[in-house]
C-alpha cells in the first residue's frame, strides 16, 4: 500500500508506531496521529456512509467540526463507541475501528439505493410521507425509520469505565489555547489571576498547528506556542487542560468542561476515569474559539477525497500526511492557496486552483503562480466524478458554459472562515451580522465573558495578539507576523450548486440536507430559520451545523430575497460537540447512584436474614424468613408471635425533632391540630398536621421531656419536609417565638418492642424507672438507663399491644438491640419487619399518612375529627378546615371493608362502586387503601376512603375487578380489640 | 444489672486514599446543635468555653472544643475530647448541655453526638478530592484554615470545617457516611 506520509514533513515521530484495525483490516499509526490522519496516510479517504442517502463519505475536516467520517471506536465489546469523530480520537494501539451506516460493507452498501431513490427522500418526506394511516406510525412507520436512522449502534454492555467529576473556581477560564487562548491565559497568569485553559485537541496551538507562515516573538508559532505552555504549566496558579472541550456555558460564568482522559492510551491504568466532567465557576471566560473553515457548496461536493483546505493542511504540516497526489483546489478565500503552496512545496502535484472570485488576493495568486501552480480566478468546480473517491472535477469560468474535466485525487475547498460563536451563543450573547466578511460576531456580552482572536473577526495577527493580551487582563509582550494577510469568503450556494432540483449540493454532511432543499423548504412555505431548519434538518445532527448553519441561512436569504440578519439565526445550544452519559452522570452509579441510608441496627438485621426494602433512600427489615418460609408465611408467624408473646421491630427510621425553647408548646400548637400545653412532661400524645389547606399532612406520637423540650416524632418519609414545614413557619409566620427545631433521626436508635411480654423482655436491662402500667402507662415517656446507656424509653405502640419504644444513641443500637433480641427469642419473641408492622396497625386501624390519606383528605374523613382541638383559636389549618367543601358531608371517609369472602384479600387502590351493573362509566365511591390477610383475625381486612363511608355501615359496596367483581360490607376500621384493653396490659 | 452496652461506629473498618491524600473516618466526639439568638452568645460562650462565631464560614476553638457557625443562630458545638461511656450519651450526662443549661438565657442544645459522624480527609490532594463532589472553592484564598460551611457533597448535605492547609473535617449524618466515604475514596482514585 502506498503511504501519504511525507518524509520529514509533520511533527509526530516516525519510530513510535502503534497498529489498529479499521473494517477488520490492520493498519499501521505513528503515535499523535488521529483516527483520520492515520487513515489517510494509508491512503483511505473513505470512512462513512451517509445518514439518509448513504453516499460515500470521506474525511472533511481535522477538527471537532467534522460531520462525515463517525467511526465505531473500541477496545473490547464493552468498551465501544459508535459516532466518534475521526479527526478527533487519536490512534492507540489495539484499536478496532468500524465504518457505520453501512451493509454489507463500506464499498458496497445495499441502502445505497436510497441515492437513487433520493427524489422520493425530499426535505420534509418523513412529514408528508408517514402521516396516514394513524395506526401505522406506532406499529409500522416509526420502527422501521428508528432502525434506519442513526449512524452508530450503542454497545448492549455495561460501561465498564468509571467517570470522574470536578468542581472548580478561577479568576480567568480560557477557551481555546490557539494564539489568542495562550497570549490571554499568559496575560492573566501574570497578573497572578488563577487561570484555567482548556484546549480540545492534544496539543495547544489551535490554528498554529497547521499554519506554518506565523511567526510570533521571532519563533515559529507552533514552537512560541509550545513555549507558552511550558511556561504557564510551572505557574501554580495556572491549569492547563488539554483534550479537553468547553461544552457548555451556562448562568452566571457556570462552565462545563469534559476532559478526555484514557481515550487516547492504549493501555489505560483501570483506575483512571474514562473522562472527567468538570464544572467551573469563572470570575471571567476569555472565548478563544478561531473560527472553522467553511465548505463550497456545489454539486457532488460529498465524494471521498473532498476536504477543508485548512484541514489538508493540518494533514500535511502537523502529521505529515498528504491528502492526495493530485490535488485540486477550489476556494473563495485566500487561505486556501497556502494550503496549495504548502503542499506543493512538499513535492504534491497541485492540479488547480479554482477560485470562483475575480480578483483574490495578489499576494497568494503571485506565490502559487510563482510555483507553477495553474491559478483559474473567476472559475468555479460545477462536478466533481468517482465512486469512492473523488477521480475529477469539472470547472467551467463563471457564467460559460465550456466546461473543462481535470483529473484529481482530492479537492481542497474554502469558502472562509465562520467565527466560533458557539459558546458565546450559548452564553445568551447577541450577535451582529459582519456584512462585509458575511459572518456573525460577538456584540452583546450577557456574562462577564470577553472574545477575542477569530471568533471576535479579529483577523490581523497583531491586532489579534493585543486584544489577547488585554483581555487576559495583564500585559504581554507579544508581536508576529504572518505570510499573507486574507481577504475573501462567501456564504451561500456557489456556482454549480445548481438552481434545478437534481443536482446534489450538500449544504449538511451528516444530515444529507443540499441546497435544493433548503430552496424547496422556502417555496413549500417556510420562511421563518427555525421553520426551515426542522423541515429540512439542517444543523440538527450531532455536529450542530457548525459547516451548514450559515450556508443554509445564505441561501434561504437568497430565496427569500431578504438580507441574511432578517431571516435570523437559529441558537445554539450545550453540548457544543457531544458529551458521553457517562461523564454527564460521572460517579451517580453503582452504590453511588443515591446514597443507601441504612440504620444502626442494619448488620444485625441482615444477620438475622431480614429481606429489607426500600422507604425513600432507607433500606428497612421487610420480613425475616425463616427456612423454607415465603414472603405470606414469614409475616403471619410474625403478626401471630407479636400479638401472642412479643414482637421486635427496627423503628430507628421514624423521624424525630427535637422542639426546644421557652414557646415550644405554643409553636406546637400552632403546627399541629392537637392542643400541646396541657400535655405534662412525661407524657406523650398522638398530633395531627394539617396544612394551611386543612388536609392531613403527617402524624406521630410527641412527647413532653420538660416544659421547654419536645421529642417529636414524625413518619419515616415525612422527616425532612416536615422539619422545613415546621421551619418555614417559623421563619415566616411565628418568627417572634423563641422556640428552635433539631433533627435528631439519626441520633437515636429505635428498637420496638411490642406485645404481651414486652415489658418482661426489656425490664432487666432498663435501670432507674418503674414499669408497671401504673408507674408507667401507655403513653409515658422518660429519661432512664439502658444497659448502661442513657435512653429514652416512650410507652407507646403502633400495634395495639403493649409497647415499648427503646431510643438509644446510635452507637448503642445494636449492642441493646443484640441484648433485647437475645432475651425476646428465650421467651418466644420475634422480630418483625414493615409487612408486619402495616398488618398489625390495620388490625387496629391505625392509618398511615401517605397511604390512607393522599392529600385531601381531612382529620375528619380519617375519622380522627377528636385530634382537632375545639378550643384552639389558631393553628396552621383552621381556616382550610372551615372551607365549605371541607365541612360538607357525603365527602370521602376512611371506613373499613370485609370481603363477602373472608380469603379474597382486596387489591390496594381498587375502586369502590355502590351498584357492580351500572353501565360504564360507573360511578366511583372511593378506592381502597390499605388491604391485608390478617392472621390473627383468619380473614382478609381492609381500609378504604368511601363516599359518605360512616354513613353506610352494613351496605355492601362493590370492587370490580379485571376478571371478577367483589363484594364487601363496610365496617369500621379496627378489626382487632375493639375494646383496646390489650394496650393497656 | 445488666451487661453495659458497647458501640459500634458508623465506619468501623472503612479505609481508603491514595498516595497525595488520606481517609479515615474521626474518632466518636461530643457534639451539640447550639441555638440561640444574638443576645445569648456572649453568656453561651462564656459558659461552653469557646467563643461561639458570628461571621458566615467560620469556626472558633478552644483546646478540644470547636464552635462553627451554620447560621445567624445556628452553632455545631463539637468536642474531641476523651469521650467516656457516660459523657457521650444524652440529657443529663452532656457535659455541653449542662453547661448551656447553667446560662439561663433562652437556648436550644441537643446532642447530635451520634447523629454526625466525622471522616477526616488530609493531604496534599484534600481540596481536590473533596471537591469530586463539593461545589465550594475551596482554595486557601476562599476557604482558609478554620473556615466551615454546610454544603453538598454529591448528593448528601455536609458540614465541612478546614482544620489545616492540607486537613479537612468532613461531618454527615451517620446513615449518609457510608455513601460520603465511597464518594471519597472513588474521588481519591480519580485525580
Amino acid at each position: 500500500m502506498t503511504s501519504y506520509r511525507i518524509k520529514g514533513a509533520g511533527r509526530l515521530t516516525p519510530a513510535r508506531t502503534a497498529r489498529f484495525t479499521f473494517d477488520g483490516k490492520i493498519y499501521t499509526a505513528l503515535e499523535g496521529d488521529t483516527v483520520a490522519s492515520a487513515l489517510l496516510a494509508n491512503g483511505v479517504h473513505l470512512m462513512g456512509r451517509s445518514f439518509k442517502y448513504h453516499r460515500p463519505r470521506g474525511i472533511l475536516s481535522a477538527g471537532a467540526e467534522e460531520p462525515n467520517a463517525l467511526l465505531d471506536v473500541a477496545r473490547d465489546a464493552a468498551r465501544r463507541q459508535p459516532n466518534v469523530r475521526a479527526s478527533v480520537q487519536e490512534v492507540f494501539d489495539g484499536a478496532i475501528i468500524q465504518s457505520q451506516n453501512r451493509w454489507p460493507t463500506l464499498g458496497f452498501d445495499i441502502s445505497s439505493i436510497n441515492n437513487l431513490l433520493s427524489p422520493f427522500f425530499a426535505a420534509g418526506f418523513y412529514y408528508k410521507t408517514f402521516m396516514w394511516p394513524r395506526e401505522a406510525w406506532a406499529k409500522l412507520y416509526e420502527p422501521i425509520i428508528r432502525r434506519a436512522a442513526g449512524l452508530g449502534v450503542a454497545p448492549k454492555e455495561e460501561d465498564p469505565d468509571h467517570y470522574a467529576n470536578r468542581f472548580a473556581h478561577c479568576d480567568v477560564l480560557v477557551a481555546g489555547a490557539g494564539a489568542a487562548g495562550l497570549t490571554a491565559a499568559l496575560s492573566a497568569a501574570e497578573t497572578g489571576a488563577s487561570v484555567i485553559l482548556v484546549d480540545e485537541r492534544a496539543e495547544v496551538g489551535g490554528a498554529l498547528l497547521f499554519d506554518t507562515s506565523v511567526t510570533i516573538n521571532g519563533q515559529s508559532g507552533y514552537d512560541w506556542a509550545q513555549g507558552v505552555l511550558v511556561k504557564l504549566a510551572a505557574m501554580p496558579n495556572v491549569r492547563v487542560l488539554t483534550r479537553t472541550t468547553v461544552f457548555g456555558y451556562y448562568n452566571h460564568n457556570f462552565i462545563g468542561l469534559v476532559e478526555r482522559v484514557t481515550d487516547h492510551m492504549p493501555r489505560p491504568d483501570k483506575l483512571l476515569p474514562r473522562e472527567r466532567l468538570w464544572q467551573v465557576r469563572a470570575k471571567k471566560v476569555v472565548l478563544a474559539t478561531g473560527a472553522i473553515e467553511r465548505h463550497m457548496v456545489f454539486a457532488n461536493n460529498d465524494r471521498p477525497g473532498i476536504l477543508l483546505a485548512s484541514a489538508a493542511r493540518m494533514y500535511l504540516n502537523h502529521y505529515g500526511v498528504a491528502v492526495g497526489s493530485r490535488i485540486g483546489v477550489y476556494t473563495a478565500h485566500d487561505s486556501a492557496y497556502e494550503a496549495a503552496i504548502d503542499l506543493k512545496k512538499a513535492g504534491v502535484e497541485i492540479a488547480a486552483i479554482v477560485d470562483c472570485r475575480a480578483k483574490p488576493g495578489d499576494a497568494v495568486v503571485s506565490a502559487a503562480r510563482n510555483l507553477g501552480i495553474e491559478v483559474l480566478t473567476g472559475y468555479s468546480v460545477i462536478d466533481t466524478a468517482g465512486r469512492l473517491r473523488i477521480s475529477s472535477m469539472t470547472v467551467a469560468r463563471n457564467s460559460s458554459t465550456n466546461h473543462r474535466k481535470i483529473a484529481v485525487d482530492a479537492l481542497l475547498m474554502s469558502g472562509g472562515w465562520t467565527p466560533s460563536v458557539h459558546l458565546f451563543s450559548q452564553s445568551r450573547g447577541k450577535l451582529k451580522f459582519d456584512a462585509e466578511n458575511q459572518r456573525f460576531l460577538p456584540n452583546i456580552y450577557a456574562e462577564n465573558s470577553i472574545s477575542v482572536g477569530a471568533c471576535n473577526g479579529t483577523d490581523d495577527l497583531n491586532a489579534l495578539l493585543t486584544e489577547a493580551s488585554a483581555a487576559g487582563g495583564g500585559s504581554v509582550s507579544v508581536s508576529g507576523d504572518s505570510a499573507f494577510t486574507w481577504t475573501g469568503g462567501m456564504i451561500g450556494a456557489a456556482e454549480g450548486a445548481g438552481k434545478d432540483t437534481t443536482v446534489k449540493a450538500f449544504v449538511d454532511f451528516q444530515h444529507d440536507v443540499t441546497a435544493k432543499d433548503i430552496r424547496l423548504a422556502v417555496r413549500e412555505g417556510m420562511h421563518s430559520i427555525e421553520h426551515i431548519k426542522r423541515f429540512t434538518t439542517n444543523g440538527m445532527a450531532s455536529d450542530q451545523g457548525k459547516l451548514s448553519n450559515m450556508h443554509g441561512l445564505a441561501i434561504a436569504a437568497e430565496v427569500l430575497g431578504k438580507e441574511i440578519p432578517q431571516v435570523g439565526l437559529t441558537t445554539f445550544r450545550a453540548p457544543y460537540t457531544p458529551v458521553t452519559y457517562g461523564t454527564l452522570i460521572a460517579h451517580s452509579r453503582g452504590d453511588l447512584f443515591d446514597p443507601a441510608r441504612k440504620t444502626p441496627l442494619h448488620a444485625e438485621l441482615t444477620k438475622a436474614g431480614a429481606e429489607f426494602e426500600d422507604v425513600g433512600n432507607w433500606k428497612r427489615a421487610w420480613y425475616f424468613p425463616r427456612r423454607g418460609e415465603d414472603m405470606h408465611a414469614a409475616v403471619n408467624r410474625e403478626c401471630r408471635t407479636a400479638r401472642e408473646v412479643a414482637g421486635i421491630f427496627d423503628a430507628s427510621t421514624l423521624g424525630k425533632i427535637e422542639v426546644v425553647g421557652p414557646d415550644a408548646a405554643k409553636f406546637l400548637n400552632l403546627m399541629y391540630t392537637n392542643a400541646w400545653d396541657n400535655l405534662k412532661p412525661g407524657k406523650c400524645r398522638y398530633g395531627i398536621m394539617t396544612r394551611e389547606d386543612g388536609f392531613v399532612y403527617d402524624d406521630g406520637v410527641v412527647g413532653r421531656l420538660a416544659e421547654d423540650r419536645f421529642h417529636v416524632t414524625t413518619t419515616t418519609g415525612g422527616a425532612p419536609r416536615v422539619l422545613h414545614h415546621m421551619e418555614d413557619y417559623l421563619h415566616t409566620e411565628f418568627p417572634d417565638l423563641k422556640v428552635w427545631l433539631t433533627s435528631t433521626t439519626e441520633q437515636w436508635a429505635v428498637i420496638a418492642v411490642q406485645g404481651p411480654k414486652a415489658r418482661e423482655i426489656i425490664e432487666p436491662l432498663v435501670e432507674g424507672l418503674d414499669l408497671s402500667s401504673e408507674a408507667f402507662p401507655h403513653m409515658s415517656v422518660a429519661e432512664c438507663t439502658v444497659m448502661g446507656v442513657p435512653a429514652r424509653l416512650f410507652r407507646v405502640s403502633f400495634t395495639g399491644e403493649v409497647g415499648y419504644e427503646v431510643n438509644v444513641p446510635a452507637d448503642y443500637g445494636a449492642s441493646v438491640w443484640k441484648a433485647i433480641w437475645e432475651r425476646g427469642e428465650a421467651l418466644g419473641a420475634c422480630l418483625y419487619g414493615t409487612e408486619t408492622m402495616h398488618v398489625l396497625r390495620a388490625e387496629k386501624g391505625y392509618i398511615i399518612v401517605g397511604q390512607d390519606t393522599d392529600g385531601t383528605v381531612t382529620p375528619d374523613d380519617a375519622g380522627y375529627g377528636w385530634a382537632v382541638s375545639k378550643k384552639k383559636t389558631d393553628f396552621v389549618g383552621i381556616r382550610g378546615l372551615k372551607r365549605p367543601d371541607l365541612m360538607r358531608s357525603g365527602r370521602k371517609q376512611l371506613v373499613g371493608l370485609l370481603t363477602a369472602d373472608p380469603l379474597e384479600v382486596l387489591e390496594e387502590g381498587g375502586q369502590i362502586v355502590a351498584d357492580p351493573n351500572e353501565p360504564k362509566p360507573m360511578t366511583m365511591l372511593g378506592h381502597v387503601t390499605s388491604a391485608y390477610w390478617s392472621e390473627n383475625l383468619g380473614r382478609s381486612i381492609a381500609i378504604a376512603l368511601v363516599a359518605d363511608g360512616r354513613a353506610r355501615m352494613g351496605q355492601t359496596v362493590y370492587i370490580p375487578m379485571k376478571d371478577k367483581t367483589i363484594a364487601a360490607t363496610v365496617s369500621d376500621m379496627v378489626f382487632f380489640d375493639k375494646e383496646g384493653g390489650r394496650i393497656h396490659g | 444489672m445488666a451487661d453495659l452496652a458497647i458501640r459500634t461506629l458508623p465506619l468501623a473498618g472503612a479505609h481508603g486514599g491514595s498516595a497525595s491524600v488520606r481517609l479515615e473516618p474521626a474518632q466518636p466526639a461530643r457534639r451539640i446543635s447550639l441555638r440561640a439568638g444574638a443576645e445569648a452568645v456572649a453568656a453561651l460562650s462564656t459558659a461552653l468555653g469557646v467563643n461561639l462565631p458570628t461571621e458566615p464560614r467560620t469556626s472558633a476553638s478552644n483546646d478540644s472544643r470547636t464552635a462553627l457557625w451554620l447560621g445567624p443562630d445556628e452553632w455545631l458545638v463539637i468536642d474531641e475530647g476523651a469521650v467516656d461511656l457516660n459523657d457521650s450519651g444524652t440529657g443529663v450526662a452532656n457535659g455541653l448541655i449542662n453547661a448551656a443549661a447553667g446560662t439561663g438565657v433562652a437556648h436550644s442544645a441537643t446532642d447530635v453526638s451520634h447523629r454526625n459522624t466525622a471522616i477526616l480527609v488530609s493531604g496534599p490532594a484534600a481540596a481536590d478530592v473533596l471537591n469530586g463532589g463539593c461545589p465550594l472553592d475551596l482554595s486557601l484564598k476562599a476557604f482558609r484554615v478554620g473556615a466551615c460551611a454546610r454544603t453538598l457533597f454529591g448528593k448528601i448535605e455536609v458540614v465541612l470545617l478546614r482544620t489545616g492547609e492540607q486537613n479537612f473535617r468532613l461531618e454527615c449524618w451517620r446513615s449518609f457516611s457510608e455513601y460520603a466515604f465511597g464518594l471519597l475514596r472513588q474521588s481519591a482514585e480519580d485525580l
